[in-house]
């Protein structure tokens, strides 16, 4: 399809009923496709010259299942969040946060970090547009923290791999670290901690953009382009989350994952995390090696804290945002969310 | 002469932008000097908190994501 490209004249491209007939058949293709998948993947791994009960062949029907389940999945929570988020924008969820002081600024904040659309690379500028209007640091902080950490891409593979219990778990944690954590971060008055010419900076208003009228079509095709755009991007990443999971699921024996990353050893929670700062993937490269991780009988405390480590602490957004913050600032943000992480992944290893 | 500039961290969408306004422009027949603007500091003052955005003639008309090609034509042409 390419109806979403940059069409020279107005209205060029698809007319509308094509979109409102294509999008639903395409959803339906989709899921028929989705439920075939296993029979499919038993049928490329018989094709290969490998035993199906060896540790590769355990590999490879791993690999070959997950590969389009997980690009299914994707495209379609892709979609429909690209279409969902087309009713905010940066710019109305600033206005909806400004000056709120009061204790439900922090989830709200959270929740308006899931919803509104951002990518990383203008997160400076977003920061400083969010201080500079009167939000609260410790809420910016959560609508920050939020944003990739309960990101729907993670939520809905974690769903859709390894259950909707563990989501669910997963969704309201992610949700309470991200809202607690502003919260502390506020009361610790860190303004002082912001690099001085953010303090001193009294950037313009808002600019006076046209309230721009979107049809459903408008907003389809929105969807459409953040499947090419992300799908586009991540899949690598994807691919190799994937083989990663396969050659846990295929060769890592059970005795030694329990040692490792079973409930017992106390510290396997923090070494999970510090393992999973560096590691630079995003959701959907992380949730197949968690899904062969919880497989094998890693404890799920440990499980969700490395995936929430790798997911919301990660390297290159905190150099992106020395820009705007001291290393000192940048210290107690991790201090502060890696705390929240230690506490869910003690939690559920003590009480499962 | 209309002066376009894009503000945005340097991010793969803001050389999309960039380049859509040169074609743009060029197909038009309208002559621009397009400035990339990269800073953040001048990026906040701007007012622009989601990029890439595009002011014309020092008037801000999109933030956040590839524009529209119709719209682009609109502002380059008035």
């Amino acid at each position: 399809m390419n109806v979403a490209t940059h069409a020279p004249a107005p209205h060029k491209g698809a007319p509308d009923w094509l979109w409102y007939l294509g999008v639903p058949a395409a959803g339906v293709v989709l899921y028929l496709l989705y439920g075939q998948l296993v029979p499919i993947a038993e049928w490329v791994t018989a094709l290969l010259p490998v035993a199906r009960d060896s540790h590769t062949g355990e590999a490879i029907a791993f690999f070959v299942y997950d590969v389009p389940k997980v690009l299914l999945l994707l495209t379609g929570i892709v979609f429909v969040t690209g279409v969902l988020r087309s009713w905010f924008s940066p710019e109305k969820t600033r206005a909806i946060l400004a000056g709120r002081r009061e204790i439900w600024g922090y989830p709200l904040a959270s929740l308006l970090g899931v919803l509104t659309p951002f990518c990383s690379c203008s997160s400076v500028p977003l920061f400083i547009g969010f201080v500079s209007a009167g939000i609260p640091l410790g809420v910016t902080f959560s609508f920050l923290i939020a944003g990739p950490m309960v990101g729907p891409v993670g939520l809905g593979l974690l769903y859709g791999l390894v259950g909707w219990e563990i989501a669910t778990i997963y969704l309201v944690f992610g949700f309470t670290i991200a809202t607690v954590a502003g919260l502390v971060m506020g009361r610790m008055r860190l303004e002082r901690y912001l690099q001085d010419w953010v303090r001193e900076l009294n950037a313009g208003p808002v600019g006076d953009l046209p309230d721009e009228r979107l049809t459903l079509v408008d907003r389809l095709k929105i969807g459409l382009d953040q499947v090419r755009e992300i799908v586009g991007r991540v899949w690598v990443w994807v691919l190799a989350g994937i083989g990663i999971g396969a050659a846990i699921h295929g060769y890592v024996p059970e005795a030694m994952m329990l040692r490792i990353m079973g409930g017992e050893a106390w510290w396997s929670v923090p070494a999970a995390v510090v393992v999973g700062v560096p590691m630079y993937t995003n959701a959907a490269g992380v949730i197949p090696i968690v899904e062969a991780l919880l497989g094998k009988g890693a404890a799920l405390g440990t499980t969700l804290a490395f995936m929430m480590s790798v997911i919301a602490l990660s390297l290159p957004e905190m150099i992106i945002l020395r820009q705007v913050l001291t290393l000192r600032l940048i210290a107690i943000f991790i201090a502060v969310v890696a705390t929240g992480i230690l506490a869910t992944g003690f939690l559920f290893n003590a009480i499962l | 002469m209309k002066t376009v500039k894009v503000y945005g961290p340097g991010c793969k969408r803001c050389d999309a932008t960039e380049a859509m306004i040169r074609d743009a422009a060029a197909r038009l027949g309208v002559d621009v000097a397009v400035e990339k603007v990269t800073d953040a500091k001048s990026i906040a003052m701007a007012g622009v908190i989601s990029t890439p955005g595009i002011a014309v003639d020092g008037r801000l008309v999109h933030a956040g994501g590839l524009p529209d090609a119709a719209k682009l034509d609109g502002w380059l042409a008035a």
